[in-house]
């Protein structure tokens, strides 16, 4: 007997064809889906960069390199170099105050571990959802006040007066700046870089450290030894994230860096980043000449940096979950990336 | 080291390494309070300010005019930010689950491995790209500002949380339970939505919290295309204001009363973002419980 | 009760050749018990014979089994519908954690999509959960969730969704190995109830298990069939040396 109705039962052909549709509808229904992700980022891309390519059409290289930015048409000159430059500056300090901090709170938290390093570690996670305009109020309020009279003033007459370095401190404390930018942006990259870090270091295992302690070596040297060689591709990664942030923000950084493009040896001077100079211009865009395009050039250039950032760290931080064979990199990654806001 | 009795010494360790060890520790503690000191005194300072402007004008009236500021309110605010984020999270939670069906049910080939690498550079997107993208697409093209390209700049940034979020919850289902399914004789589909997705439920309700949290916040893509507004509108087709965006303008204002509303809407924000963080947090915890 | 025969069976994990050539058959209303050290294919085999082998990326199949004459692998054959006729229950208890006592039991019913009344419903998920034993112990909490039971009761309690949806043959791979003595036992009991109405099939590692249960035993190496025969002889007299070897401990 090879009647399949005696396996299946009668009326099951129809009944089979259309489970097994179904089956293949759902599944393709959800590779659409995700595909339409692939769609969503090449649609960004080519959106902003068609937009943008009248800009790059008449200025070439010279885009990014040129220093004066004037919109008005007869005189239409655009060159980023001074956003660039102030995105680089604001997020350097970031990264230079910020990511030394991070790490020792990460360093501290898996090392203190039990009864007060869990509610910290959950504490510091959830502050990396603050939004950005809470941080820009206090940043505006009270932070730059604060550095103006007393933290810049003091940096200004000690550093300012040592050579090389002094010429970051000149100038006035008063009013908007680069550095308060930088310090504000500091703060708000720690959460992300503190979790990143934390999670990359405990990925270390036990027993390096406690090799290391065996061999009669001081906390400080285990984790010199056993910890940080481990961990330092997926700490740069950390703090790429961390860079990453800390260009893309707008809006923390648009209330206190005053919004001048300009290009300059002191972190005390006023200056703008990319995303502060277009949330503050586009609304005079119009849509003759070339001010939209010039914009959207801005916007091109932001993201390719972000989206460079963001695979490096990826690729950084899975070097150092494949030397530790404990979770993947994307579960190390996926854990800490993501109660992120902006 | 003794050099004399030729014992080992088992005294405590002296010199520079007792010294570098102490000075890590300090340098390990001085860290966390230079990391927590801020971000506390952010929190508590919304507060402190915040709590003042909080009145039933705040959240019923549209902002007053130039000669008595401190009598409006910011409702217009509210509303702009529910319709913005509500269009967002309808368009974005079930585009965003599919694709984390997608990648935790049916995704282990090369086409899953570059939906989940795109999804994850996607997720490094600066608001303001987000912004200039829909600014781009839809406002230029249609004329005007207006909520739905505010709601669709934020599902750019929805997108991708909830779908990385979606596929991690997913995955914690045991692989056990889908065998289980599929040995009863239930098709492929019915297990996934009838046995796994129910078994994630929390997991996934806490992926769509911690992306609606996120929009919540955000300030410059609305900026760019949903431009904001001094009265209620519900035309998703027209300009609307946002919560986070009042904040902003009216920091920038010279005026002392609409900084203390500014203070009170960002306490709202806070306490919002907040609670959707720490609630996300509570379910995720009782989730993993549940499922080991 | 159908009888099931598999014909030169081969099996795959990728390029990975793990099962050869296998020829067996279970005679209905008994128990075939299938031994052999580990990593021999006794797994990969039972889930061969519900087509749960080929859910695993990369699996392939090539032979004929035969439920009752019809070959599971046709060309028109839905791997789902064999599902329902062959159940399986595995090694770790896997209640759905979402559902309650009840639910669970009735939860192969109730998403069928065929549509049951409640009462029926109930009706059935009493009987599936007598059949395994679990009744007593359970008819005053159905509406518990199926997580809180012990070890061996979640495992009663999967046996029961097996066999609520009504197969003809049922599947074991290792059902007792993740559990206490007693609960084996109890699971043994059981087996041996359900051969009277039921084909089964059972994956040990546990001779002396199989030694109590099975009315025939197939014993394999390196994804071969050794020998198969009654289950005194198999571990008694056996034809081949191999055989002799493990079932005295030699190996294994």
């Amino acid at each position: 007997m090879s009647d399949s109705t005696a396996v299946v039962g009668a009326g099951a052909p129809a009944r089979m064809r259309r489970s097994r549709l179904i089956d293949r509808g759902f599944r393709g229904t959800t590779l659409v889906v995700g595909l339409g992700l692939i769609a969503l980022l090449a649609l960004m891309l080519v959106e902003l960069t068609t937009g943008a390519w009248r800009t790059f059409e008449a200025f070439g290289l010279h885009f990014f390199v040129g220093t004066s930015w004037n919109p008005v048409s007869g005189r239409e000159a655009f060159g980023a170099l001074p956003f660039i430059f102030g995105s680089l500056v604001t997020s350097g300090v970031a990264i230079v105050i910020g990511v030394p901090i991070a790490v020792g709170l990460a360093l501290l938290l898996n090392q203190v571990r039990g009864s007060i390093a869990n509610p910290l570690t959950v504490f510091v996670d959830i502050l990396a959802a603050i939004p950005s305009v809470v941080y820009g109020l206090w940043a505006l309020f009270v932070l730059k006040p604060i550095l103006d009279s007393s933290v810049e003033p003091f940096l200004i007459a000690t550093l300012g007066r040592v050579p090389l370095i002094g010429a970051l401190f000149r100038g006035k404390a008063q009013g908007p700046d680069l550095f308060t930018a930088g310090v504000i942006l500091a703060i708000m990259i720690l959460p992300i870089v503190t979790a990143v870090s934390r999670e990359v270091i405990a990925v270390v295992p036990r027993d390096l450290r406690e090799a290391a302690l065996a061999l009669g070596a001081t906390r400080y040297e285990s984790v010199r030894l056993a910890v940080l060689p481990y961990a330092r591709s997926g700490i740069v990664g950390a703090s790429m994230l961390g860079l990453g942030r800390a260009l893309g923000e707008t809006i923390a950084v648009s209330l206190v860096v005053g919004n001048t493009p300009r290009i300059g040896w002191s972190l005390m001077d006023p200056g703008a980043t990319i995303p502060s100079w277009i949330a503050s211009s586009f609304r005079e865009a119009t849509s003759v000449g070339l001010h939209r395009s010039a914009l959207l050039a801005l916007a091109v250039t932001l993201v390719v940096m972000a989206f460079i950032l963001a695979l490096l760290s990826r690729l950084l931080v899975s070097r150092t979950a494949e030397l530790v064979s404990g979770p993947s990199a994307d579960e190390v990654v996926t854990a800490a990336a993501l109660p992120r806001a902006g | 080291m003794s050099a004399t009795s030729g014992a080992v010494s088992l005294g405590p360790v002296r010199g520079v390494r007792h010294v570098k060890d102490v000075g890590f520790t300090v340098f390990l503690w001085t860290c966390a309070v230079l990391a927590l000191v801020p971000l506390t005194w952010i929190a508590f300072y919304v507060v402190s300010k915040g709590i003042g402007a909080l009145s039933w004008n705040f959240f019923t009236k549209e902002p007053a005019g130039p000669l008595n500021p401190q009598e409006g309110g910011i409702v217009q605010s509210f509303i702009g930010t529910g319709l913005i984020v509500g269009i967002a999270t309808v368009i974005a939670v079930p585009l965003g689950i599919l694709a984390g069906i997608y990648l935790a049910e049916y995704g282990k080939g090369p086409t899953a491995s570059a939906i989940r690498l795109v999804a994850y550079v996607l997720l490094s997107t600066p608001s303001i790209v987000a912004g200039a993208f829909i600014w781009a697409l839809v406002v230029v093209a249609l004329g005007n500002f207006s909520a739905l390209a505010g709601g669709l700049s934020l599902v750019v940034l929805m997108w991708p949380i909830v779908a990385i979020a979606s596929e991690a919850v997913l995955r914690l289902v045991p692989q056990e339970l889908r065998e289980g399914a599929l040995a009863l004789g239930l098709p492929r589909w019915k297990t996934i939505l009838r046995v796994v997705m129910p078994t994630a439920g929390a997991g996934l309700l806490t992926a769509v919290m911690l992306a609606v949290a996120r929009a919540l916040g955000e300030t410059a893509p609305i900026l760019l295309t949903a431009l904001g507004n001094d009265f209620i509108n519900t035309d998703f087709r027209a300009p609307t204001d946002a919560v986070p965006l009042r904040v902003y303008d009216y920091a920038r204002t010279p005026v002392e009363a609409l900084h203390s509303i500014a203070w009170g809407g960002a306490l709202v924000l806070l306490a919002a973002v907040l609670f959707l963080a720490i609630s996300a947090r509570v379910l995720s915890n009782r989730q993993q419980k549940r499922m080991a | 009760m159908r009888k099931v025969e598999i014909v030169d069976l081969n099996a795959w994990f990728g390029s990975n050749h793990v099962l050869h050539g296998i020829n067996l058959t279970a005679m209905p209303g008994s128990v075939t018990a299938i031994i052999g050290p580990s990593g021999c294919g006794k797994s990969t085999l039972i889930r061969c014979l519900n087509r749960m082998h080929e859910e695993v990326r990369g699996a392939r199949v090539e032979g004929k089994v035969l439920f009752d004459g019809t070959d599971i692998y046709g060309d028109d054959v839905d791997p789902v519908a064999v599902r329902r006729r062959i159940g399986m229950v595995f090694q770790r208890a896997n209640p759905f954690p979402t559902m309650s006592i009840l639910d669970n039991a009735t939860a192969g019913l109730r998403l069928s999509g065929e549509r049951i009344q409640r009462s029926k419903l109930a009706e059935r998920g009493e009987r599936a959960l007598q059949a395994a034993g679990l009744w007593d112990e359970v008819k005053d909490r159905l509406d518990e969730p199926g997580g809180r039971l012990s070890g061996g009761q979640q495992q009663r309690l999967c046996i029961a969704r097996a066999l609520a949806v009504e197969p003809e043959v049922i599947l074991l791979d290792e059902p007792a190995s993740a559990l206490d003595p007693a609960s084996t036992l109890r699971i043994e009991e059981l087996v041996g109830n359900l051969k009277e109405r039921y084909t089964i099939v059972i994956v040990t590692h546990n001779m002396q298990q199989a030694a109590r249960v099975s009315d025939w035993t197939l014993f394999m190496l390196f994804g071969e069939v050794v020998e198969f025969g009654p289950t005194e002889k198999v571990f008694t007299t056996p034809d081949d040396k191999r055989t002799e070897d493990y079932v005295t401990g030699r190996f294994g």
